[in-house]
């Protein structure tokens, strides 16, 4: 119990979270959408680990997730870049159109 | 340390230095290494021979390494000199270094003069390794190499097809008897437990008969394919394609006697089976009667020489075949003398007739080409077997142990010692006298040759003419060295018994007999002047078979040949065609639809990727989870 709240309640947050993430990566082409889903994710696994944390009195997976998040902000500044670039050149986010590598 | 290593070990060295570096080197260079290495080996040869005279039993092993050593199979490279292999280490390196030097003159204007060298040498290696092994597995690595060794030098003028084809005959007939060798070889080990002479032949009466038989004859057909014996002689004739210090030195005097070398050394295995004595003396009989009728009509010169050295090879084995082995090594030591003469003397006649072996076309050189001629001559009369020349002393003995044993074998040899006789001066007559039936070129290009053929050509003649000393009758009250020397090593050697009386009848048979072959051929080829006939047309009934070689080779190919060619298409055509090439390309169809199919998967779209990717983690955590 973490403040009156059983942890099983952080749980199926945290995986109804990371689900809905998942399937916004697998049916969502827009790449922008396709960000938020990832970092939706990369939260959901945060918030478990903060929750366990709590549950357990052991602050290294709160350190844990200090770090996750230095990660996520850079992971999210070079995607964004990238994402700048590919839309200077193909006038578009759409996730299907890179497939130009394939032939 | 033996000194005795050192004898294989100078061609070898002269076979690697000409091999690797003969290209870089002069003519002259790559020459004296081939000759110097092989005179090299002669002179170690002599002084082994000489440490062999004052060394206890008169044999001594030399182990090199350890070549095989597994359980109870034990085969080191060791050489055993003993009177018997020292018999041939001489003949090998000293008719091998008069051939060697000859081969400079003949060979000076081929292009291939250095891997002619190295050839040379690397087959008297591998002749020495024959010789000189103490088990029958060095002396099979010998048989092999010298195999080869023949089949590089038949066909060493490889540009022409047919030369070629002589060669592969040569060496697939050789493969034919080789198979038996090695068959007897490993039922000499299955019985004996070892492949050591030394360590077989005292227990060799401990096997049943059967076996011993068995072995014997499977050790003859080895002896059949390196000798030239019926029915594997027809790659000799054909091996002549070769040069012709080639034909004299493995065709005539060294690798062809291989086979009567390794039955002396096995007399214990021949001694105890009547069956394989006797199968030996038939075969012997037959090969002798066969190569010299086939002579009487050849007209190449290196030809009639060829089937010559079939004829005395199958006289040698009748000798093997009535325990006279002695008496058949002095006959190798002769016959390597007046044989590796003809061929020489013949080679400087094919010299000076500009590459004509035709001996129609030839004719009168006799005031040309002086030492040739004189050389030729002394080798005939000793081939023919006329008083005191070597080749009367080896064949006589022979004669002499035949009449002993089987009044047949003895007229039947007699009789194809008279053949003997008519055509090696029919050859003498067609080549030498009359008058010159060449092209005006040639006639004008008749010069001797050089003096490094001329030289070991009168070497031999001399070696030809007192040869016999080796093996003196001993109705004459003189020492017969041969038979002395071999005493220790043929323990089972067949002495002659009969009365010196018929002896003497016997040598005057033998002798008259030469002489009526002699005269029949002077009345024909000489005074009449007969030339061979150019068409079938122009033979008798009763010479036809013999014109064709008893029609030997187109028996072959028909009866083996062709069912082989047939065997070989059928399971070319069902069995690689439509089985292994069936499998082999349904591997790789197989494969190749697998990609097609497995490409798709990869269509670039990363959502799709991810869906896979998904699934997959699904599925690891389900197997985990219920696990």
């Amino acid at each position: 119990m973490i403040n009156g709240i059983s942890i099983d309640l952080y749980l199926w947050l945290s995986s109804i979270l990371f689900v809905i993430g998942v399937i916004g990566v697998m049916l969502r082409r827009n790449t922008i959408i396709l960000f938020m889903c990832i970092e939706l994710m990369l939260n959901a696994v945060s918030l478990l680990m903060v929750a366990f944390s709590a549950l357990h009195q052991d602050t290294a997976g709160q350190v844990f997730v200090f770090f996750n998040m230095a990660v996520a902000a850079c992971e999210v500044a070079v995607g964004l870049a990238i994402l700048t670039m590919i839309f200077r050149r193909s006038k578009s986010i759409d996730a299907d159109l890179l497939s130009n590598l394939k032939n | 340390m033996n000194l005795a290593i050192l004898i294989p070990l100078f061609p070898l060295i002269g076979f690697l230095l000409n091999g690797f570096f003969g290209k870089k080197m002069s003519k002259t260079l790559s020459g004296t290494i081939g000759a110097s290495a092989v005179f090299a080996s002669f002179i170690v040869s002599i002084i082994v021979f000489a440490q062999l005279q004052t060394t206890p039993g008169n044999s001594m092993t030399v182990n090199v390494f350890d070549w095989i050593s597994a359980d109870t199979l034990n085969i080191p490279i060791a050489f055993l000199i003993d009177s018997l292999s020292v018999v041939f280490l001489l003949i090998i390196t000293g008719i091998g270094f008069l051939i060697h030097v000859y081969s400079i003159g003949y060979m000076k204007h081929d292009e291939g003069f250095s891997r002619f060298f190295a050839y040379l040498n690397l087959f008297i290696f591998f002749m020495l390794l024959l010789v000189m092994g103490n088990n029958y597995l060095v002396m099979f690595m010998g048989w092999e190499g010298v195999g080869l060794c023949s089949y590089l030098l038949i066909g060493f003028w490889f540009k022409e097809r047919e030369n070629n084809n002589a060669a592969r005959k040569a060496f697939v007939m050789n493969r034919i008897g080789d198979l038996g060798f090695l068959l007897g070889i490993f039922l000499i080990f299955v019985t004996y437990g070892s492949t050591t002479f030394g360590e077989i032949f005292p227990m060799v009466d401990g096997a049943s008969e059967s076996t011993i038989t068995i072995i014997a004859l499977l050790l003859f057909v080895g002896a059949m394919g390196k000798s030239a014996q019926i029915p594997l002689f027809t790659w000799l004739p054909d091996a002549m394609a070769g040069p012709t210090p080639v034909s004299a030195l493995i065709h005539a005097a060294t690798m062809v006697t291989a086979g009567v070398y390794m039955v002396v050394r096995s007399n214990v295995f021949y001694s105890l089976s009547q069956t394989a004595s006797t199968t030996i003396a038939i075969v012997g009989v037959i090969t002798m009667l066969v190569g010299a009728l086939i002579a009487l009509f050849q007209n190449d010169i290196k030809k009639i020489l060829a089937y010559s050295t079939v004829s005395q090879l199958g006289l040698m084995f009748v000798a093997l075949g009535v325990h006279a082995y002695s008496s058949a090594v002095f006959h190798v030591t002769t016959h390597a003398f007046f044989k590796a003469l003809l061929f020489l003397a013949a080679g400087s006649v094919i010299h000076a007739m500009s590459g004509e072996q035709d001996i129609r076309k030839m004719g009168g050189l006799k005031g040309k080409i002086k030492i040739t001629f004189l050389t030729m001559l002394i080798g005939t009369i000793a081939i023919s077997g006329f008083p005191p020349f070597s080749g009367f002393f080896s064949k006589d003995e022979i004669l002499a142990h035949l009449f002993q044993s089987n009044y047949t074998l003895w007229l039947l040899a007699l009789f194809a010692s008279m053949l003997t006789t008519f055509y090696m001066f029919r050859l003498l007559y067609l080549t030498f006298f009359g008058s010159f039936r060449g092209t005006a070129a040639q006639e004008k290009h008749l010069h001797e040759s050089p003096k490094s053929m001329t030289i070991p050509l009168l070497v031999l003649a001399i070696l030809s003419i007192f040869g016999g000393i080796l093996g003196l009758p001993t109705s004459w009250h003189l020492p017969n060295w041969m038979h002395h020397n071999l005493e220790a090593i043929v323990i089972f050697d067949e002495p002659i018994i009969l009365s010196h009386a018929t002896e003497w009848l016997l040598m005057t048979i033998a002798i008259g007999g030469a002489v009526v072959a002699l005269v029949f051929s002077y009345m024909i080829y000489r005074k009449r002047g007969i030339l061979p006939v150019e068409k079938e047309s122009m033979l008798k009934n009763w010479q036809k078979p013999i014109f064709y070689k008893f029609y030997i080779d187109e028996v072959y190919e028909t009866v083996i040949r062709k069912p082989l060619d047939g065997l070989a298409k059928v399971f070319y055509k069902v069995i690689d065609l439509q089985i292994i090439n069936a499998i082999v390309d349904g591997a790789g169809k197989g494969i190749d639809r697998l990609g097609v199919s497995a490409r798709l998967l990869q269509n670039g779209n990363v959502g799709t990727y991810f869906v896979f990717m998904v699934a997959a983690i699904i599925g690891i955590l389900l197997f985990t989870f219920l696990n």
